[in-house]
């Protein structure tokens, strides 16, 4: 199995040094505008946080995987995992906010301890949309994970994972040995209990990220080749497919880097750059909070160490109005989320 | 003066073609997106289909570029490479059908 950055004790582990990279070399010998000045051009900069709409917990960087491209550089020696005294914390939020989705991931949430507790807690405050990033293996990974499908429908969560391909060598190859069939079998036992039937208020929803060193297809196509394949293959449904960018950050920049893929990786990028998906980035709607409670503008902020910009650094503080008017942090690895169609946890964003 | 008559980085330049006729350049690739659209064919079957023909008039600025191309639309290694042979074996084929001319050539000289 594949070593965490952390583990490898690896420079990339340090958020500084990745930060360094991204706003060096190509982007500093003006090869390459940087991503303050490429929004400046259609006046989009500074991009502001507008009403929060989807309030996104990571309830610890643990995983019982170790994935290629994992951009919180996850896996079972990570031990940053939320308390419950900050899941008491975040409680407070999401009972007083009027944010319309409340989305856990991780690592792989369900490893925290209290994970369960949390959900049945949270549940109770009536969010719309209730997420929750599965990776799909740990509902196989052991016996006590056996019946999180029920557990899920029980609370009606909305249950989004990982599948970077229908086919068995592309998946095993960016998640690991064995991920493929174990995926094909939590899929079976989603369905099993009504998660991703047609009409079925149980949404089962797939992110595709890209295996290797370039961007995701139209998720339309993407979707309906998915459908297709796994239907014809395994007789597995899902609602959407989520067309997700790799970001140039943690363990896909060290893939990048180690491979000579990195420069053309952040041409293709650029080139790819859209205006319009800027208006849409979801740090404008979105507030991620940190195993230990901090406060970021996205999840990959988050594993970048850029707190937001403002007084209110940490959820304990929380404070709507603070929030909402706060001018977004941003650094090169922002191109990930406006190429092409543009990119967010939740998809394309045009 | 650069050593090779191919560099990668331009293929990014393609675009700059038009920069010395804009007219026919605009025309090129306006046409170009037109072809690639969906059509009576999908984007995905024409996407392998410029792969052979990439291979089959062995450009390299084509290769990298449906390669690329037909991983972002999740085509598969293992379809690129038949896709290839399909290639293969017209181009094979195409050598081999002209024996046809050599054999009426040998009949008709032969004793």
């Amino acid at each position: 199995m594949l070593k965490s950055l952390h583990k490898r004790h690896s420079e990339l582990a340090q958020s500084k040094r990745q930060l360094e990279i991204l706003s060096n070399g190509i982007f500093q010998n003006g090869d390459l505008p940087k991503f303050k000045d490429k929004i400046a051009e259609s006046n989009q900069f500074p991009l502001r946080a507008k009403k929060l709409e989807i309030l996104q917990i990571n309830v610890g960087y643990m995983c019982n995987q170790v994935c290629a491209h994992c951009h919180v550089d996850a896996g079972p020696d990570r031990k940053e995992i939320m308390t419950k005294e900050t899941m008491l914390q975040c409680l407070e939020v999401i009972k007083n906010t009027n944010a319309h989705t409340l989305d856990l991931t991780g690592g792989a949430p369900e490893m925290n301890p209290n994970f369960r507790w949390f959900v049945e807690e949270a549940s109770k405050a009536g969010i719309q949309d209730f997420i929750v990033r599965s990776n799909l293996t740990i509902i196989r990974a052991n016996k006590k994970y056996h019946d999180l499908p029920e557990f899920f429908k029980k609370h009606n969560i909305h249950v989004v994972s990982s599948m970077p391909h229908w086919t068995k060598g592309k998946t095993d190859k960016q998640r690991g040995d064995g991920v493929f069939d174990k995926s094909i079998q939590a899929l079976k036992d989603l369905n099993a209990v009504g998660y991703g039937m047609p009409d079925s208020e149980l949404r089962l929803d797939l992110v595709y990220n890209p295996s290797g060193a370039f961007l995701p297809g139209n998720q339309t196509a993407l979707e309906k080749d998915f459908k297709k394949a796994l239907w014809d293959d395994f007789e597995i449904q899902f609602h959407n497919l989520l067309a997700i960018t790799n970001l140039p950050i943690s363990r896909f920049l060290d893939y990048l880097i180690a491979s000579e893929n990195y420069e053309d990786y952040m041409y293709a990028l650029v080139e790819a750059y859209n205006p319009n998906a800027v208006k849409n980035v979801m740090c404008t709607n979105t507030l991620s909070v940190s195993w230990d409670g901090y406060l970021y503008d996205c999840d990959f902020n988050q594993m970048l160490n850029l707190p937001i910009n403002s007084k209110v650094k940490h959820i304990s503080e929380y404070n709507s109005e603070t929030i909402e008017s706060r001018s977004i942090v941003i650094s090169q690895h922002c191109y990930g989320c406006t190429a092409g169609a543009g990119s967010s946890c939740q998809g394309s964003v045009t | 003066m650069q050593k090779t008559y191919y560099d990668p980085a331009d293929l990014r330049k393609f675009g700059k073609i038009s920069d010395w006729n804009e007219e026919l350049g605009s025309k090129f690739f306006e046409y170009y997106n037109s072809v690639f659209k969906e059509g009576h064919l999908t984007e995905r079957e024409k996407s392998l289909i410029a792969l052979a023909v990439a291979h089959t008039i062995q450009c390299p600025y084509c290769i990298d570029a449906y390669t690329g191309d037909g991983l972002q639309r999740g085509i598969t290694k293992e379809e690129m490479m038949e896709a290839l042979h399909v290639a293969s074996a017209i181009r094979g084929g195409a050598s081999l059908v002209h024996g046809v001319q050599m054999m009426n050539k040998v009949n008709k000289l032969d004793l």
